[in-house]
């Protein structure tokens, strides 16, 4: 597989230098290297700029209702296990519309990958505050600045019971790379936020910012991924430090193993004698 | 008697229903046809509930307004079950269920509880002791009783099944008199015959168009769908999964849908009010659904277990922006199962919403029924389009003369599906242009719902061809106006019946009307949404609404004495 495998001819509607854009190709570079075909590959994904991102790749693509993605890519993973299946969406996308979907999904463990843009802010509808954005950012609609407590996405997922945790940052697409890749390999449900830059209407959390902050867990050769109250403390760090990489995995049984699904999953002919079930309204 | 009705009557989590099914079995398997509805509390345990079943030796598909025999479990709410009995009327109670209620007149004492704890010990078997006493009274013969509580408790073991029927023969034995016999005039009717509720003939039918992905969230009176198919489901290689609110469950039906599955949700109206932004991305993205709404009174939480026919305009309307649905509203138990076949193979045909109504009544009211032949229904699993349909690159929304393009499903055609709920090119990419605008709603709306009308289901009628008057309804109360009409024959009515209220059959409609005076329009509701329908869509104003909004469904002799009533007063 090719970079050019990967590449769809629908224009591209982001704003220059969006920090989607290294998203973008930290994907595209991690499905060469993951190297399965297009046609294998299902990108899902909801409403917001995030969702915007399954267009600008070649592979099958579900850009559904805001904040539905996860129950429509746990719904076709589940019917198509060989399907590769990635959910892209944002920090409104999936943690305010969809909040519950993400709380139940992680419950439901179901082999999905799922990448959240998080540039704390909402960007199409024109610079509200997202559940991520940091307190006191003025906007204009929080005028005063943001009182509610940030939603701290990492942490949640954790307590949940979340398998894969991580954080990259749109501006290492090679770190981001390298994470998306792993969760794609991680089998059941993966999170990974990354911190992306809105270069419109977050005057705050720049990429600047956001890479004089940028603290990557793999220089500690101490830390270790599989210890969850460890995991725990670096996913509520959020200051002059936010903890980079892999911050939790665990292997543990999937959907697909405690529903016993079948290999094809409900792609085949079904079971079609039903002469003993009459029986029941003899 | 040609018939009998009976009632039972007592708290939540006393057994009724268990009770209810194994007596209307008796029945049916010896020979007579049967009605039974279900009237239930919203609670878990306490109140009172109450099953009534008609036992006819004539088909029956709805209930009556008075029973000959009211059996009460339970004396709190005796005096609204007393209202109950017809003329000649029995009711039969434990006394001691009361703290030793003085026995009133059209009473007769048995002591039930005791005969339970003296036939087997334990005052827990009473259901069985009572079954064992309305079949004596009522002229049917133990062993089929005996064959109905073997059934009942089949899964419980052989110690509970004995002890079942010891019970029952105490309480059999200890009945004199037989009292409320029917007459042996009709031979009985042959065996194998089913005995199903509305829900159940509708997971069969789902079953039988090879459906796999099932998902909902439980809301009364659709979650027997859910319990059952569960039970099914793993022979079957059927997935049904529990969802976390009604809007995750429309989205999972469309994901799965999508990949390739026949899917279904069930839910109920608050639960399909929920669901409508995933209605409108079905019609947008032409991925097929199939979403059942068994009604409830509404608004908001309403009467959570019992009737009405409120939804229709909500189902037929909801759903933002245009594109073209389908609507059915089955009446029968057959019904319930054929259209459920036919709303996957209507769903699939034109990437369409299909949503089948039903309501409390007929969701849980149990009728005796033919077997029902899953042959009639066509069962499909996801396959790759025929390669002459595809032009290349593929484009999941190629203009086509029908609308409908070829559904290109992921990995199971050698290039990638773009599907997208913004408005979208023929590729399925994000689009401004006004021209592909234009051209989209006509494919999505416009060429889909001309198709849909040229095979539209026609409303059924009945006894409408020397007819005057038509009484018109649709969905569950397809029996009770059937019977009305019956009984009125000689004042020239007829009826129709619409299976199908979206889109709707204004054709069929106004030609199956020509030669009529009158239009009586029969609803489950407060305000005439079908009769609003009708005008909109045939431009013919019915001339009178015949309307029930209490929660309870219509009974034979409350519709006959409205339609009457009406009828008199154009004298």
């Amino acid at each position: 597989m090719e970079i050019s495998d990967f590449q769809s001819n629908d224009e591209n509607a982001w704003c220059q230098g969006c920090g989607n854009f290294g998203i973008l190709n930290a994907l595209q570079k991690t499905l060469v290297q993951y190297g399965k075909k297009p046609q294998e590959i299902f990108l899902v994904s909801g409403i917001g700029q995030a969702a915007k991102l399954p267009h600008y790749i070649k592979a099958n693509c579900f850009n559904g209702l805001h904040g539905r993605a996860l129950p429509a890519a746990v719904a076709a993973k589940i019917t198509n296990p060989r399907l590769t299946v990635i959910v892209t969406t944002g920090d409104g996308d999936c943690y305010g519309e969809g909040g519950n979907h993400f709380i139940h999904n992680i419950r439901r463990n179901v082999d999905i990958t799922v990448i959240v843009h998080n540039n704390q802010i909402y960007g199409l509808t024109k610079g509200q505050a997202s559940p991520t954005t940091d307190r006191g950012y003025q906007t204009s609609v929080q005028t005063g600045g943001v009182i509610l407590e940030p939603f701290h996405a990492l942490p949640v997922a954790l307590v949940l019971g979340a398998g894969f945790v991580a954080r990259g940052f749109s501006g290492d697409t090679a770190h981001l790379s390298e994470l998306i890749l792993k969760g794609i390999q991680h089998k059941g449900f993966s999170l990974i936020e990354v911190l992306q830059p809105c270069v419109t209407f977050n005057k705050l959390n720049t990429f600047s910012w956001y890479k004089k902050r940028s603290d990557y867990l793999h220089h500690d050769k101490e830390y270790d991924t599989g210890n969850k109250n460890l995991a725990l403390t670096k996913a509520l760090e959020w200051g002059d430090k936010i903890p980079l990489g892999v911050i939790y995995e665990e292997k543990k049984p999937c959907y697909a193993d405690l529903a016993l699904l079948p290999e094809d999953g409900l792609m085949g002919r079904s079971a079609r004698d039903m002469s003993v079930l009459w029986d029941d309204f003899l | 008697m040609d018939e009998i009705n009976l009632r039972v009557c007592g708290q939540a989590g006393q057994g009724l229903q268990v009770l209810g099914t194994a007596l209307g079995r008796a029945y049916k398997n010896a020979g007579r046809h049967v009605f039974m509805i279900q009237d239930n509390m919203s609670r878990i345990r306490g109140g009172n509930n109450f099953f009534q079943l008609r036992v006819s030796q004539a088909p029956v598909s709805a209930p009556r307004q008075k029973a000959d025999i009211v059996a009460a479990l339970d004396l709190d709410s005796i005096d609204s079950h007393r209202k109950a009995l017809n003329e000649k009327g029995r009711l039969i109670l434990d006394a001691k269920a009361g703290g030793d209620a003085p026995v009133q007149e059209k009473e007769i004492n048995i002591p039930f509880y005791e005969i339970s704890k003296n036939a087997c010990g334990d005052k827990r078997f009473v259901n069985s002791v009572l079954l064992g006493i309305l079949a004596r009274m009522t002229g049917l013969l133990f062993e089929s009783v005996e064959s109905s509580l073997v059934k009942a408790f089949s899964s419980k073991g052989e110690s509970v099944i004995q002890k079942n029927l010891q019970a029952a023969r105490a309480g059999y034995d200890h009945t004199p008199g037989v009292g409320f016999s029917m007459s042996e005039s009709n031979p009985p009717v042959s065996q194998p015959r089913l005995l199903m509720n509305g829900n159940e003939a509708m997971v069969m039918g789902a079953m039988a168009a090879g459906c796999r992905f099932y998902t909902a969230y439980p809301m009364s009176p659709s979650t027997s769908i859910m319990t059952l198919l569960a039970r099914y489901a793993k022979p079957y290689g059927m997935i049904v999964e529990q969802a976390e609110d009604e809007i995750s469950a429309v989205n999972m039906a469309l994901g799965a849908s999508f990949a390739g599955a026949r899917s279904l949700t069930s839910t109920s109206g608050g639960g399909f009010c929920l669901m409508t932004e995933g209605v409108s991305l079905s019609g947008m993205t032409e991925t097929p659904l199939v979403i059942i709404n068994a009604q409830r009174p509404g608004p908001a939480t309403g009467f959570p277990t019992r009737t009405e026919q409120s939804d229709l305009d909500l189902v037929i309307h909801g759903g933002h922006g245009e594109f073209a649905k389908m609507v059915l509203a089955p009446g029968t138990i057959e019904e319930a199962f054929l259209l459920t076949g036919y709303a996957f193979q209507m769903a699939e045909k034109y990437q369409i919403p299909v949503i089948i109504l039903t309501d409390q009544y007929l969701a849980e009211s149990q009728i005796d029924t033919e077997p029902l032949d899953i042959n009639r229904i066509k069962a499909a699993h996801a396959q790759p389009p025929a390669e002459a349909d595809l032009v290349h690159p593929y484009k999941r929304y190629a203009l086509t003369e029908s609308g409908v393009s070829p559904r290109g499903i992921p990995s199971l055609i050698n290039e990638v599906v773009y599907a997208d709920s913004d408005e979208h090119t023929e590729e399925g990419h994000i689009t401004e242009s006004a021209d592909t605008r234009v051209r989209m709603v006509e494919k999505r709306y416009h060429k889909k719902t001309a198709s849909l009308l040229k095979e539209t289901m026609k409303p059924k009628s009945f006894q409408s061809h020397e007819a005057d008057t038509l009484l018109v309804g649709f969905g569950s109360t397809q029996g009770v106006i059937k019977e009305v009409c019956e009984r009125l024959q000689k004042l020239k009515i007829g009826c129709l019946h619409l299976p199908q209220v979206w889109p709707f059959p204004s054709q069929a409609f106004i030609e199956l009307t020509t030669n009529i005076k009158h239009l009586v329009v029969v609803e489950n509701n407060a305000t005439g949404q079908l009769r609003r329908l009708i005008r909109r869509e045939t431009g013919l104003e019915a001339d009178a609404s015949v309307l029930k909004f209490d929660g309870r469904p219509f009974s034979v002799d409350e519709l006959h004495a409205r339609v009457e009533e009406v009828i008199g007063s154009w004298k």
